[in-house]
């Protein structure tokens, strides 16, 4: 029983961080239909970042402000640099540009930082709470995982939903000539997405990085778990993204804690869940059939 | 909508349009020797014709006949090849087509260009995002004139009928104050009762409250039933300007090019 | 689902049409009878003219090993696995518009195979070369096939998606079946020693010493010319076309009675055979199956190689290959001047690769072969048209 909570608790965690992740993805997509197959480099780099910062003797909040604000400049220099030329032609050419921006900052990081594993700091502790005298596995660390992820979700509801940038980024993602004959922005608001998606890839790639250790690849399973965990949601949903995630989680979770040595599986079980997604119930989960573009 | 008909003294938009007003009558849209090219293939060859304040201007003809490429020459989502169009006497020929509805054009694309995902009362919202902030008596406005979609504001736009997407994007636009309403295919596949509803609610615009209207239909008849003047497109080029009632007589240009 | 993968259909029609965008596969758009026709000096069939080039090509396959030292040819042994991989993802990707990251893994499956094959008790000979190469391919083709009809059905992102997943996911089971495959150390491949008519072959061409490297790049070379007499047999027949056809013109295809998803599958498996192949000639050349051996960045190599050659292109596949070869000696040497350390300098070579497929897919989606192809084609263009103006008037 206490391990089932325990192997719950850490799925619900992992889940929170590859939800967030998803949810980046989902909002590229939705906006430009290109999946950022660079995301998980790119939430490196920031993380590479922070930790330059870190280890200069700054403290941890400052880095993460730094290592989000970078990230929000990053995506908006890829949007408009890189994938501007390529958005709307082939889609075979997207996916080309955009893992190659995959490799490339990989690369450069490991050229500018080096390859080697470098922890990276947790503001807040990693021993589990103790309830009487049993400890359950949710730490502080945990606590703040969660929580943050959900305040950057609160705060994408509300720009989305009740400001006038935020409607017109949905604009822009849904009907972009209608929405440029209204006289939308339209490159700038999409720029905007790509930016904001970064922001929140990044705080996904920090959060995961959280007592543990950062290398150049260490997102790359990263990347696969939050697309299997968008395409569970349908990858045009924002909120089948955050469900997506956690159900990815607590699988993943299961399979580590329940399977002998079952750590080794955990990206082939994300490559199982993806085909039978992929073959079985191709537009998600959730999809339901309402004219999504009528 | 039959009180929606009858409500012909709300007042809408268009008087508070974004530039000086022009007389009825003077040329308000001047399109001149406008030329655009697929590829290889030339879809408009020299167009000019000029579209009068406070007036409905209708450009017909059959498919093909270059009408939709027309307006979209226009608001600037085609660059043009040759050619000149102007608003108000202002070169926008090659003006951004983000900047075209402060200049006072607000373009109802083909299809009807609802953003299906956002709700109704979001595209309307959207129409009106460049104006900074709008008062919400502006909205009621739109409200009352079309009290059909005024019940559905906060259902997502997907759910709507064809006759109330077309007015949802004409109620959009004249959020926007536009001077001049280009409307690509309202009638397409609306039943001809609603068809006749919406060009009658355009002719109450029209006449009450000086909106200009270029209007593009392969619906001759009906169109040509609300307008003022007719413009007939073939294969790219102008084939006859004339006022609406003329062409309505001229039986031979009606099978010729109308098909009707 | 098709529905929501539409790439931006609110896009103003006009604009991509006045641009003309150049798909990333334009070069094998290019008819194969047009870019071999009025060269009369080649046999006028096909298979022929194939074998007339493959003859030539392995003449001076041999004349190249034998007149470099030792380190090129084992730099050569590793073109040759790179090129058969790439050779089989010119015809996935750039005849038949499917992409794949998956195969780094399928190529695991054929390294891991040749591994295990060559691992004999003492004292007991291992099955012949040739043959455990074929089990390689074919345990591939059973692995590719079943990949193939689940990314049948899909495209784009999609695929791309699942297929990284492949690619991360499928060297955790030589991780987890630590017995059988050795976890992360990998198995060690004992390469067998080369046969006496090789020696005496060498012996009566050059006179070199016919060491165990200059065998294992006979055999990769081997390999590699079979390989591509056959995808370059298989690309100019009737099924290349139909792999054309499924590409470029989706729903005609499918109206011609053509079934898409069958035909989508047998371009998996017939690439998913190469990757195999390579696999196997990579296990023997580099004498370690490793899970490391197949990272991300070995498909996304492959990607560069045949997205740099122009695909769909089997002399690009091949030329993009050589950069993956000749490239990382030397821009990490280069990174060494600049005073960066050997860790970090081969780190420039991967750099270099995705800068290569931005840059690539920005500015010369056809790729090198491709680019150069199409200009040709225009300027042929051009001079014939120029030739009936001047006949007629």
């Amino acid at each position: 029983m206490q391990q089932f909570v325990n192997v719950t608790l850490s799925g619900l965690t992992q889940g929170m961080i590859y939800a967030a992740f998803a949810l980046a993805l989902v909002l590229i997509w939705r906006s430009t239909r290109i999946v950022n197959f660079a995301q998980g480099s790119m939430a490196a780099a920031t993380a590479f970042i922070a930790l330059a910062l870190i280890n200069a003797g700054q403290s941890y909040w400052v880095a993460l402000i730094v290592a989000l604000a970078s990230g929000f400049i990053l995506g908006a220099v890829v949007e408009r640099v890189i994938v501007r030329p390529v958005e709307g032609g082939p889609e075979l050419n997207a996916v080309i540009v955009t893992l190659g921006l995959f490799v490339a900052i990989q690369a450069l990081i490991a050229i500018i930082f080096g390859s080697s594993f470098q922890s990276f700091p947790t503001p807040f502790g990693v021993r589990g709470f103790t309830i009487g005298d049993t400890t359950i596995l949710l730490t502080p660390t945990s606590v703040y995982i969660i929580v943050s992820v959900l305040i950057t979700m609160a705060l994408l509801v509300a720009l989305f939903r009740f400001t006038r940038v935020g409607l017109a980024m949905r604009a822009s993602a849904f009907g972009q000539e209608v929405a440029r004959l209204l006289g939308v922005r339209v490159g700038r608001m999409l720029t905007l997405g790509w930016a904001l998606a970064a922001v929140v890839g990044s705080l996904s790639g920090l959060l995961i990085a959280g007592g543990g250790f950062i290398y150049p690849a260490y997102m790359d399973s990263l990347i696969v778990f939050g697309f299997v965990a968008a395409v569970l949601g349908g990858l045009d949903s924002p909120v089948g993204a955050i469900v997506g995630g956690l159900i990815l989680g607590l699988a993943l979770s299961y399979v580590s804690g329940y399977v002998e040595r079952g750590s080794a599986l955990v990206n082939v079980s994300a490559l199982v869940i993806l085909m039978v997604v992929l073959l079985v119930r191709p537009g998600g989960l959730f999809a339901s059939s309402t004219a999504r573009r009528a | 909508m039959t009180d929606a008909q009858g409500s012909t003294s709300v007042s809408v938009g268009a008087s508070a349009g974004a530039g000086a007003r022009t007389a009825p009558g003077a040329a308000l849209l001047e399109v001149e020797g406008l030329t655009s090219a697929y590829g290889p293939v030339r879809a408009l060859d020299g167009v000019t014709l000029s579209a009068e304040a406070g007036r409905i201007t209708a450009v017909l003809g059959a498919n093909g006949a270059g009408k939709t490429t027309l307006l979209r020459t226009i608001s600037g989502l085609v660059r043009p090849v040759a050619g000149r169009v102007t608003l108000g006497g202002e070169d926008i020929t090659r003006a951004p087509v983000e900047a075209m509805v402060g200049k006072g054009m607000a373009h109802v694309p083909e299809g009807r260009g609802v953003i299906a995902e956002l709700t109704v009362d979001e595209n309307l919202r959207v129409g009106s995002l460049f104006r900074g902030k709008v008062e919400k008596s502006e909205f009621d406005r739109v409200y009352d004139i079309f009290p059909r979609i005024a019940e559905r504001r906060d259902n997502p736009a997907h759910t709507l009928s064809g006759g109330e997407r077309q007015m949802l994007v004409i109620g959009r636009a004249l959020l926007a104050q536009p001077r001049i309403l280009l409307l690509d295919e309202p009638s397409l596949g609306l039943a001809p009762r609603i068809v006749a509803q919406i060009f009658g609610l355009l002719r109450t615009l029209v006449d009450s409250e000086g909106l200009s209207v270029l209007l593009v239909e392969q619906n001759a008849r009906s169109a040509l039933s609300v307008a003022d003047v007719g413009v007939v497109l073939n294969l790219g080029r102008v084939v006859v300007t004339d006022q609406a009632r003329s062409l309505m007589a001229d039986e031979g240009l009606r099978h010729a090019y109308l098909g009707f | 689902m098709s529905e929501s993968q539409t790439p931006a259909p609110d896009r103003p029609a006009g604009e991509l049409i006045e641009e003309a965008p150049v798909t990333a596969t334009a070069a094998a758009n290019v008819p194969s009878a047009q870019a071999t026709g009025g060269r009369s000096f080649l046999p006028k069939s096909t298979l022929l003219r194939h074998l007339l080039v493959l003859v030539l090509c392995a003449v001076g396959a041999v004349i190249l090993l034998e007149i470099t030292d030792p380190f090129t040819n084992s730099q050569l042994a590793s073109l040759t696995y790179y090129a058969i991989a790439a050779g089989g993802l010119t015809v996935l990707t750039g005849l038949n518009g499917q992409i794949s990251l998956g195969h780094g893994a399928l190529m695991a499956v054929g390294a891991y195979t040749t591994a295990l094959f060559l691992q004999t008790e003492r004292g007991e000979e291992p099955l012949p070369l040739p043959l455990i190469l074929l089990i390689s391919v074919v345990t591939a083709t059973v692995v590719g096939a079943l990949v193939g009809v689940a990314a049948a059905r899909l495209h784009g992102p999609y695929l791309a998606g699942a297929t990284l997943a492949l690619a991360v996911g499928l060297p955790g089971l030589a991780v987890y079946f630590q017995g059988t495959f050795g976890g992360d150390q990998g198995l060690r491949v004992r390469a067998p020693q080369p046969p006496d008519a090789f020696t005496s072959f060498i012996d009566f061409v050059s006179g070199n010493a016919a060491t165990g490297t200059k065998w294992l790049a006979y055999v990769g070379t081997i390999c590699l010319l079979i390989t591509y007499f056959l995808l370059a047999n298989l690309m100019r027949s009737r099924i290349g076309r139909t792999w054309r056809a499924v590409r470029d013109q989706e729903v005609a295809a499918e109206l011609a009675g053509i079934n898409l998803g069958a035909w989508r599958v047998l371009a998996f498996v017939v690439s998913a055979a190469a990757a195999g192949l390579a696999g196997g000639v990579l296990a023997l050349v580099v004498r370690l199956a490793a899970p490391s051996g197949f990272s991300l960045v070995l498909s996304l190599s492959l990607l560069t190689a045949i997205v740099l050659g122009g695909l769909g292109s089997l002399l690009g596949a091949l030329l993009g290959s050589a950069l993956l070869v000749f490239l990382p000696p030397f821009v990490t040497d280069l990174g060494g001047s600049f005073g960066l350390d050997n860790t970090k300098a081969a780190q420039i070579a991967p750099f270099v690769y995705g800068v290569v497929l931005i840059v690539a897919m920005i500015f010369a989606p056809a790729g090198f072969v491709g680019t150069v192809r199409l200009r040709w084609m225009t300027y042929r263009a051009k001079r014939a048209a120029a030739g009936r103006a001047t006949n007629g008037g």
